[in-house]
């Protein structure tokens, strides 16, 4: 996998720089109120500093310096939160100017017919419209999203997909989808254009990853509400604390009722702040997350179900196994030497080119030392494969050398006056059971053994399969094999179960089941074959290299096309829910220290007994009230890494990781602030500013 | 504490737990429709009540019908518990010739008693005729502890069916939570408690001579009732003899019985189950304090068998019972400990063998400290609201306790149906933010928890909170409602955070000391009580509703198990720190400042 997408360092100058100036522009009010949390901080904010112009010039409630460090930090934490969102954005945004430059209008060629020698007439890209046809010839740029409908190129896809080897692109079949912005190497194609300007692939991937049209997903949705809940809960809270000092004044006959800035400071600091400011800033960095692994999100919504994945589809061939069976092993017939047949093996293979045919030459030679030969000079003649005779081979000199389906070879060694030896038989059908291909070979009449042909499963495969087990993620298997092979291939690669002799319909109908039974189903693909099937799937990653057709279905496109991808999608689904719901519960749990920083110093004048709450010994009442805002806000930005990143994941079971997050987080979140709130009124004390 | 006092507690939950399962299982099994010995019984009298009624058992309701039979229900037991108190007066059973009850009165009672609240702010034997007891707070004592049962068992249903539009008929489940629930056990218990003493009669009130004439200095008053000063500036004091008393009495166990075991709480004496005719023994007392958590505990385990999963019952329980003892040992342990004051001036407060020790005040000598802090604790948990003990009197810190459990929320074994409705509302945001910290979307009982679900859930949670402290700040800066107020400095204020969080929770219980029979707190308190049941009712119900409409997600292992200690931990944590997040200010204002300045 080579990425064009260099691991931008969490904090680059340029990024940071924009996104200063962009956490002075969020403090529009118009933008806040999206986030009622940060809302209730900058009313809390502009409330405060009214108050320190009232204290400047009138009568105050407090000292004017106390209420302006106040105010200060609780702009600051305005400040950060923005700040958190900026730079999450910003590098969306990075990403979205590098993809832009790509997308600069260019002069197409419009052709009058779907013909290379039709009419040419030059128009700007931004008028092409959907239907069109255009020629595109080597060194041009394709204009516009479309499918090839003639030619054959090399296209070279790196302004998308960071891979800068050239990709062929022809018509019909699975490699007919051309992207806009991509540029022609050789020959020419002819290009029906699909999308409208501002539809295509690229618009969209810049949509996306700029978070223009980000919208809040279900979860994230579903947060906010308790947010909000626990704002207005924490509103009525202190709003309520003004008429109970009131009449507690009264009722002890002393001191003076709490004051609006400590007011005002304890709701700051009781709202879930934390977690409200980082909110926006982890779904956007989740986004970044799959942009870092190629992956495009064609919805937010998709990166979240992600997640919540519990069956996984995955196709046999290319994923689950390399690409093509290989030749494992020599199995004589009685009479015959292993290495007699290795070296027929070897010449009737010579002049295939098909990667079994290369396989067995390379077994002969790893396995019996038998080089390759110069078939060139021996006077070979090829005998290919065909649809009647099901089997290919060399004749040269009097030899007549067959390699084929054990049902072809019987045929063709009657045929030659032979017969078909009863323990080639049963090594042919004891291969067959145990899920690989017998390939027999023959020389002449007689027959000399069977060469085994196995699915060779990827490396690491198995233990991938294994994490997803613990994952909680099923993994099923899809072949168009018979349920014999596709049963082997399945135990040995470790999948959960798999659906043999697939076709489209019975792959919609699996997914349905599934869907059926309330699971959440994952596939990739990249057929035209696969699009309903896509459509179907809850998250559907399609591959970079796919039909349009199946890249319009899917939910994510994989711009590496690499299967196995899905598993890292799922984790970066599960990293963004974790992230979200430890800071949550970091947030609640910082709320329990800030009650006894604040509230002893808002009561201490009513009830001086209350002074025993002050456990961690703060200096002043204005210290403690100060020190558990700045706590508050520094905590903020202390915590923007972690929201970026990501909570870290690993495919332990949930019990495991709420106990290890539930310490982490939550008792971690109540011990933290003491020691931050502490460690800062002590600073204060030192530098008297308070 | 004593080791009697802890061999008491372990005694009491024990017996509690070991009844709540057999009782939770036949609750199942009444609500899935299934029979059992007492269908032979009362099917046929439901049957005829269905007909006689035009109820169609069949019939399923959707959420919102649901709903709605559950508010006109309520509606119409108000006004027919009002009218009643309004025109007793007029009405028989009454041999004491009783007046009918002021409109303020009867609304805050009526309002009251058909939340399941029994908030009282009349002494009964003073103000209710024999009628108004039976035939209205009687029968609310039973339907509104039927209707938090129904809702319950709507919420129950939402989990347990997928893909379904309805969740169950309303007025089925009314039925059978009071035919074969409610009044067998009534019954059982009202049986028992008459073997202890207790009175059950209709005759009228004895006037008896003392057998030792008394006289006591009474406080003078003039003619608009102000006390009168003496020439010095102090109040005047008249002396009284009194040769004889006048002995309540009434039907008492078999309200007793329904008003302890359908969390009422509503006492038939004045002093509820402190008066001797209502709790004369140590028997009586331990059976009427394991029938506040019987039904409450035992719906836990109903509602693991109904959704098939025992263990997510025993999970809820466990959580319940965990705060319950830990506020009931910290209670009790204050209470031992004495009166700060007293133990300022050197008064040995220890228990021996010819002392109780500890805080005395407001507490029966029968029942000693363990036994009222038990009952305090247990009655505030769930919503009950009896007492045995003027929880006013308590220690400051330790009167705390009963205050903490009723603000958060009346979940910690709650009302009947209710407590569990209000847990399983917290389990949903305990779900939430511990599923999200798995990495999967939250799922509870195999049903997503989503936006909607979240909606409501903090909804509920919040309307509470909102009645008790918009309540009390409401009343601490009104004229109206400071008048109330009996003691000085932050005592007062605990009385009134104290009534605003009884009465919002549906709890009912009173720190004795605030006068609640002014129209001031008539009108506050029966609005608290009022929002408090029906608009959390109406959130849970919609829950229902979604719940039941969502397909079920089988579980795997991505899924977080929420039967697991450690899940219960997450809950009793969340319950804890949303309860303590709201109310600490408050409480440092009242009894923490209480407990500081006499401490010192």
């Amino acid at each position: 996998m080579s990425s064009k997408t260099k691991k931008r360092s969490l904090f680059e100058p340029a990024i940071v720089k924009r996104a200063l100036w962009d956490s002075i522009k969020k403090l529009n009010p118009l933008h806040q109120i999206k986030n009622p949390v940060m809302f209730v901080v900058e009313m809390g904010s502009i409330l405060t500093t009214l108050l320190f112009f009232h204290a400047l010039f009138g009568r105050g409630e407090a000292s004017p310096g106390f209420i302006l460090h106040v105010s200060l930090w609780l702009w600051i934490t305005v400040l950060f939160a923005n700040f958190a969102e900026s730079v999450a954005e910003g590098r969306g945004k990075a990403q979205a100017d590098t993809l832009r430059r790509t997308r600069r209008d260019i002069t197409a060629k419009r052709l009058s017919r779907p013909d290379p020698h039709a009419d040419v007439s030059e128009v700007i890209s931004s008028q092409l419209r959907k239907g069109d046809f255009v020629l595109v010839e080597a060194g041009d740029i394709i204009p516009m999203d479309g499918e090839v409908v003639a030619g054959v190129a090399s296209v070279n896809e790196s302004a998308v997909t960071g891979e800068s080897a050239p990709v062929i692109r022809e018509s019909g079949g699975d490699r007919s989808a051309v992207t806009g912005g991509t540029t022609v190497l050789s020959d020419w194609l002819v290009v029906r254009i699909t999308s409208n300007p501002g539809e295509t692939f690229l618009d969209r991937m810049i949509a996306m990853v700029e978070g223009a049209k980000r919208q809040k997903t279900p979860n994230e949705l579903a947060l906010d509400i308790l947010l909000a809940g626990m704002t207005i809960i924490f509103l009525l809270v202190t709003v309520t604390l003004l008429p109970f000092s009131l009449f507690s004044v009264r009722a002890a006959g002393q001191g003076s009722p709490v004051t609006i800035t400590v007011l005002v400071a304890l709701l700051v600091c009781l709202i879930p702040t934390t977690i409200g400011g980082l909110l926006s800033a982890i779904g956007i960095a989740g986004m970044d997350r799959m942009i870092q692994a190629n992956v495009i999100a064609m919805s937010g919504r998709a990166v979240e179900a992600a997640g919540d994945v519990d069956v996984l589809l995955l196709d046999k061939t290319g994923t689950i196994t390399l690409g093509n069976r290989q030749a494992t092993e020599f199995i004589p017939t009685a009479g015959v030497d292993v290495r007699a047949l290795a070296d027929a093996a070897q010449l009737s293979s010579l002049a295939d080119e098909t990667p079994e045919g290369r396989s067995i030459v390379v077994l002969a030679k790893e396995r019996y030392g038998l080089r390759e030969r110069d078939i060139q000079g021996m006077g070979v003649v090829f005998v290919p494969f065909t649809a009647q005779t099901r089997m290919s081979g060399v004749n040269f000199d009097s030899r007549q050398i067959r390699k084929g389906a054990a049902d072809a070879l019987d045929t063709y060694v009657r045929t030659q006056g032979g017969t078909f030896p009863p323990d080639v038989r049963e090594i042919v059908d004891d291969i067959a059971k145990r899920g690989a291909t017998p390939l027999v070979v023959a020389e002449g009449q007689k027959v000399l053994g069977v060469i085994r042909l196995n699915d060779i499963v990827k490396g690491g495969i198995k233990e991938r399969f294994a994490e997803m087990r613990q994952m909680g993620i099923k993994t099923i298997m899809i072949t168009g094999d018979n349920p014999l092979t596709a049963a082997a291939v399945a135990a040995e690669a470790g999948v959960d179960d798999f659906l043999a002799e697939a076709t489209p319909e019975t792959k919609l109908k699996l997914i349905r089941e599934h869907q059926a039974g309330g699971r959440l189903v994952a596939m990739t693909g990249d057929g035209t074959n696969d699009a309903p099937a896509l459509a179907q799937a809850d998250v559907a990653v399609a591959m970079n290299t796919g039909t349009q057709a199946a890249k319009e279905a899917g939910n994510l496109v994989d711009l590496d096309s690499n299967p196995t991808k899905l598993i890292e999608i799922v984790e970066i689904g599960k990293q963004l829910l974790m992230t979200r719901g430890t800071l949550t519960t970091f947030s609640i749990a910082n709320d329990v220290a800030k009650y006894f920083a604040i509230l002893p110093a808002a009561f201490i004048p009513i009830y001086p007994a209350l002074g025993k709450l002050n456990i961690m010994g703060l200096a002043t009442p204005q210290s403690a009230v100060l020190s558990a805002v700045i706590f508050n806000a520094l905590i903020i930005i202390f915590l923007v890494p972690l929201a970026l990143r990501g909570v870290k994941y690993r495919p332990l079971g949930a019990q495991v990781i709420l106990r290890n997050n539930a310490l982490i987080y939550g008792i971690g979140g109540l011990i933290v602030p003491f020691i931050g709130i502490k460690l800062i009124d002590m600073i204060l004390t030192a530098l008297h500013v308070v | 504490m004593t080791g009697n006092g802890v061999l008491q507690i372990v005694v009491y939950f024990g017996i509690l737990l070991l009844l709540a399962r057999p009782l939770g299982i036949y609750m199942a099994r009444v609500y899935e429709g299934d029979p059992s010995v007492l269908t032979r019984l009362f099917g046929p009298v439901e049957r005829f009540f269905y007909k006689f009624c035009g109820i169609n058992p069949d019939e399923e309701m959707g959420w919102k019908r649901y709903t709605a039979a559950v508010l006109v229900f309520g509606a119409a037991g108000f006004l027919v518990l009002y009218l009643l108190q309004r025109f007793q007066g007029a009405l028989p059973f009454n041999p004491q010739k009783l007046p009918s009850v002021a409109p303020g009165l009867a609304f805050n009672t009526a309002v009251s008693f058909v939340t399941n609240t029994n908030w009282q702010n009349y002494g009964g034997e003073t103000t209710m005729s024999y009628l108004t007891q039976m035939a209205g707070l009687g029968v609310q004592n039973f339907v509104s502890a039927a209707t938090g049962m129904a809702v319950l068992v709507a919420l129950v249903r939402g989990f347990k069916r997928h893909s379904a539009q309805t969740i169950g008929n309303f007025w089925v489940d009314l039925t059978r939570s009071t035919f074969y629930i409610l009044l067998p056990l009534s019954v059982v218990w009202s049986l028992l408690l008459v073997s202890q003493g207790v009175v059950q009669t209709l005759s009228e009130y004895k006037t008896v001579s003392l057998t030792q004439a008394i006289s006591y200095e009474k406080p003078k008053l003039d003619d608009r009732g102000n006390p009168v000063k003496d020439a010095r500036g102090n109040p005047a004091t008249e002396r009284v003899h009194v040769k004889e008393q006048v002995i309540p009495f009434g039907p008492a166990a078999s309200q007793i019985a329904i008003k302890q075991l359908g969390t009422n709480g509503g006492g038939f004496f004045n002093v509820n189950s402190a008066h001797p005719f209502e709790n004369p023994t140590a028997l009586s007392n331990f059976l009427e304090v394991l029938a506040i958590l019987l039904i409450p505990a035992a719906l836990c385990l109903a509602f693991g068998k109904m959704i098939g999963d025992l263990r997510q019952g025993w999970a809820l329980l466990a959580a319940m019972s965990l705060v319950l003892v830990s506020f009931t040992c910290w209670c009790a342990w204050n209470e031992q400990g004495g009166n700060p004051r007293f133990g300022a001036l050197g008064i040995d407060q220890t228990a021996s063998e010819s002392n109780p020790g500890g805080n005395m005040e407001g507490k029966e000598a029968r029942f000693g400290i363990v036994n009222s802090a038990l009952w305090a604790t247990a009655t505030t948990a769930a919503s009950n609201g009896s007492v045995n003990a003027m929880h006013d009197s308590f220690t400051p810190v330790g009167g705390m306790v009963p205050l903490c459990l009723m603000q958060l929320g009346e979940v910690i074994f709650g009302g009947v149906g209710s407590g569990l409705y209000g847990m399983l509302v917290f389990a949903i945001i305990t779900v939430f933010i511990a599923g999200l910290m798995v990495g999967r979307t939250p799922e509870y009982l195999g049903k997503k928890i989503e936006m909607f679900e979240m909606k409501m859930a903090s909804l509920a949670i919040l309307i509470v909170n909102a009645l008790v402290t918009i309540g009390t700040a409401f009343a601490v800066s009104t004229k109206a409602g400071v008048a109330g107020i009996a003691n000085p400095g932050p005592h007062g204020f605990s009385e009134v955070l104290y009534a605003f969080s009884s009465a919002a929770n549906n709890n009912g219980s009173a720190f004795a000391g605030l006068t609640g029979n002014a129209v001031f707190y008539h009108i506050a308190l029966g609005i608290a009580m009022f929002i408090g049941r029906f608009w959390v009712i109406i959130p849970v119900l919609a829950i229902a509703g979604s719940l039941a409409k969502k397909k079920h997600v089988p579980a795997g292992l991505g899924t977080l198990p929420t039967h697991t200690p450690l899940f219960v931990a997450f809950l009793i944590g969340v319950v804890l720190i949303v309860g303590a997040l709201t109310f600490v200010p408050s409480l440092a204002l009242g009894p923490i400042a209480e407990q500081f300045m006499a401490a010192r």
